[in-house]
């Protein structure tokens, strides 16, 4: 069965969500990836999102592209405000936040900010949006993204999100008490972070991909076991799932 | 960063009488509200209940050196670049949204050094209407902390006095002037909202002056029998400007849905055109229709009526 590296991101990420949790994702791959978890293996799973939905149940082929729009509120259970929603994530009920990023460096730290110098950027890219505040509140903090070069990056020219912030327990010393990176999820692997470094090491590889086209791919080092694991590949069931839920592909491109 | 002290905020809000007075004023009125050099926040988030009709008569009256604070900056932010009327962006994200990509206006202007665009985080940015809107100097909080928004932003770090942590300060907002669309108010400024409140309760009393349109007015005994509904209350409020559809082309929740055709339409002309595209766009749908229902004319009723059919479809009204 052929599948596009988007539907393996958004099914791969579905799957990392467990049953009866709460999930802030923002809209695109995490919208969808949440929606699919709920249509298979996690049918309590509660949604969250920043535009100030709790527990929305977005139509499919209708998902929202903004995520304070109508679309996005569609059955919740509560409408609060931007500022609520996001101090429901630092008083820590929100399980799961799904990030995305221009560029991640080994430590699971983001940029969306800026390309070149902050005062004068070379890009301007969108900004933090919540992004910053999913990564400092969130419980466990999961990464969706495509794997390019260009993307990881051993120094950031800004720091966006913070995610392990640096080595051992920086997170800690920049005063984030709580959460940490503990998943990036690619078209190419699943990685986690080794304790000892808090660098970013390779779990186990996406069907049909190799630990070299994976460091080719890497613009830092990156560790891996000898024999990484193998994730299994999307079902028929899952894609045809996520297929129905963005039917005009608006995010599954 | 805010130029207005907490106490100075105190000051200038004690100075104004507040009475409960027909505040009904028409749109271009209103908007003359807005001075040069003004700090303008403006409600809704994105493109739902953005309040266009108010910015479209701010961007009339030609005004210069505005400082233009959002949640989430959408392309009206554009509009005001390229009109000349604001260099100053407060925001945590500008864009349209995903499928529109980075915004090619925002990045020739910060890129090329001619606005400044001052990123905080989105809790940051509500954090810091919510000072305004307690009347307190700073608000405390775990983000920003780690990041180097920290570094780039008037945010300040302390060591906390109870428990030895360390926390991020963000500095309280009082703008100038908060520009705000509801779905209904009284001739007095009492105020409700349907769906997402977004960050307008905050934003409507750390202004020191406060327009609002409204998708229809109503009696005030109407607000008095639903007074658990009321989000904004009159003495935050100097203007009520009567606005059906008065944030279109974005959407007010449970009337009418964005108009994505419109919106897309726009954000592919600026990718292709750049700044003359934006000028166009001025001329047609600004500087042209001097009244909403020129400006409504320019859509038909046909489609008007199909966001207001979805939307209710949408928020269970009609199912």
């Amino acid at each position: 069965m052929s599948y596009t590296a988007s539907e393996l991101l958004a099914v791969s990420a579905s799957r990392l969500l467990a049953d009866g949790k709460i999930v802030f994702a923002g809209v695109g791959t995490p919208l969808l990836a949440a929606s699919l978890a709920r249509l298979t293996h996690a049918p309590h799973l509660t949604i969250v999102v920043e535009g100030g939905a709790i527990g929305l149940e977005a139509e499919p082929g209708r998902l929202p592209i903004s995520t304070n729009e109508m679309r996005a509120g569609r059955r919740a259970v509560m409408l609060p405000s931007i500022t609520q929603i996001f101090l429901y994530a630092q008083r820590g009920y929100f399980d799961y936040g799904f990030l995305g990023g221009a560029q991640i460096d080994p430590y699971g730290n983001i940029n969306t900010s800026v390309i070149g110098p902050a005062e004068r950027p070379r890009v301007r890219l969108p900004g933090s949006g919540g992004a910053c505040d999913i990564a400092c509140h969130c419980r466990e903090i999961v990464i969706v993204t495509r794997h390019e070069r260009r993307r990881f990056v051993e120094r950031l020219d800004f720091v966006t999100s913070p995610g392990q912030v640096g080595a051992g327990d920086g997170r800690r010393r920049a005063g984030l008490l709580f959460g940490r990176v503990t998943a990036v999820v690619t078209d190419l692997a699943l990685m986690d972070f080794d304790p000892a470094t808090g660098r970013m090491r390779v779990v186990a590889l996406q069907p049909g991909a190799d630990l070299a086209q994976v460091r080719e791919q890497t613009g830092f080092e990156l560790a891996a076991a000898a024999e990484p694991d193998r994730l299994p590949a999307p079902s028929e069931q899952e894609l045809a799932l996520v297929r129905a839920l963005d039917p005009a592909r608006t995010f599954l491109g | 960063m805010a130029t207005v002290t907490f106490v100075e905020a105190r000051r200038r809000l004690e100075a104004k009488a507040r009475p409960m007075r027909d505040k009904r004023m028409a749109a271009a009125d209103a908007a003359s509200l807005v001075r040069d050099g003004d700090h303008v926040a403006i409600g809704g988030c994105l493109y739902s209940r953005t309040p266009m009709l108010l910015l479209r008569e701010v961007l009339r009256h030609r005004r210069r050196d505005l400082v233009l604070s959002r949640n989430l900056m959408c392309y009206e932010g554009e509009l005001f670049l390229v009109s000349g009327a604001s260099r100053d962006l407060v925001t945590s994200w500008v864009g349209i949204g995903l499928p529109w990509g980075l915004s090619r206006i925002v990045r020739e202007f910060v890129e090329g050094g001619r606005a400044r665009l001052e990123e905080w985080s989105h809790l940051a940015i509500g954090l810091r209407y919510h000072a305004g809107a307690m009347g307190v100097p700073f608000l405390p909080t775990l983000s920003m902390l780690g990041s180097d928004l920290l570094r780039t932003t008037g945010a300040r770090t302390m060591t906390c006095p109870f428990t030895g942590e360390q926390l991020c300060l963000v500095p309280a907002l009082f703008p100038d002037v908060a520009l705000i669309h509801v779905h209904r108010a009284d001739p007095f400024g009492n105020a409700q909202i349907d769906g997402y409140p977004h960050m307008d309760l905050d934003i409507a009393a750390a202004a020191q002056t406060v327009v609002l349109s409204a998708e229809e007015i109503v009696d005030p005994e109407q607000i008095r029998r639903t007074a658990d509904r009321t989000a904004i209350p009159f003495f935050a409020v100097d203007a009520v400007v009567e606005a059906p559809y008065g944030a279109y082309p974005h959407e007010c929740y449970g009337l009418y849905e964005a108009d994505l055709d419109h919106i897309d339409a726009y954000a592919r002309r600026v990718a292709a055109e750049g700044a003359a595209a934006v000028r166009a766009y001025l001329d047609e749908y600004v500087y042209g229709p001097a009244t909403l229902e020129a400006f409504l004319e320019l859509f038909g009723a046909g489609r008007l009526l199909r966001q207001s059919r979805s939307a209710r479809e949408l928020t269970g009204r009609w199912t």
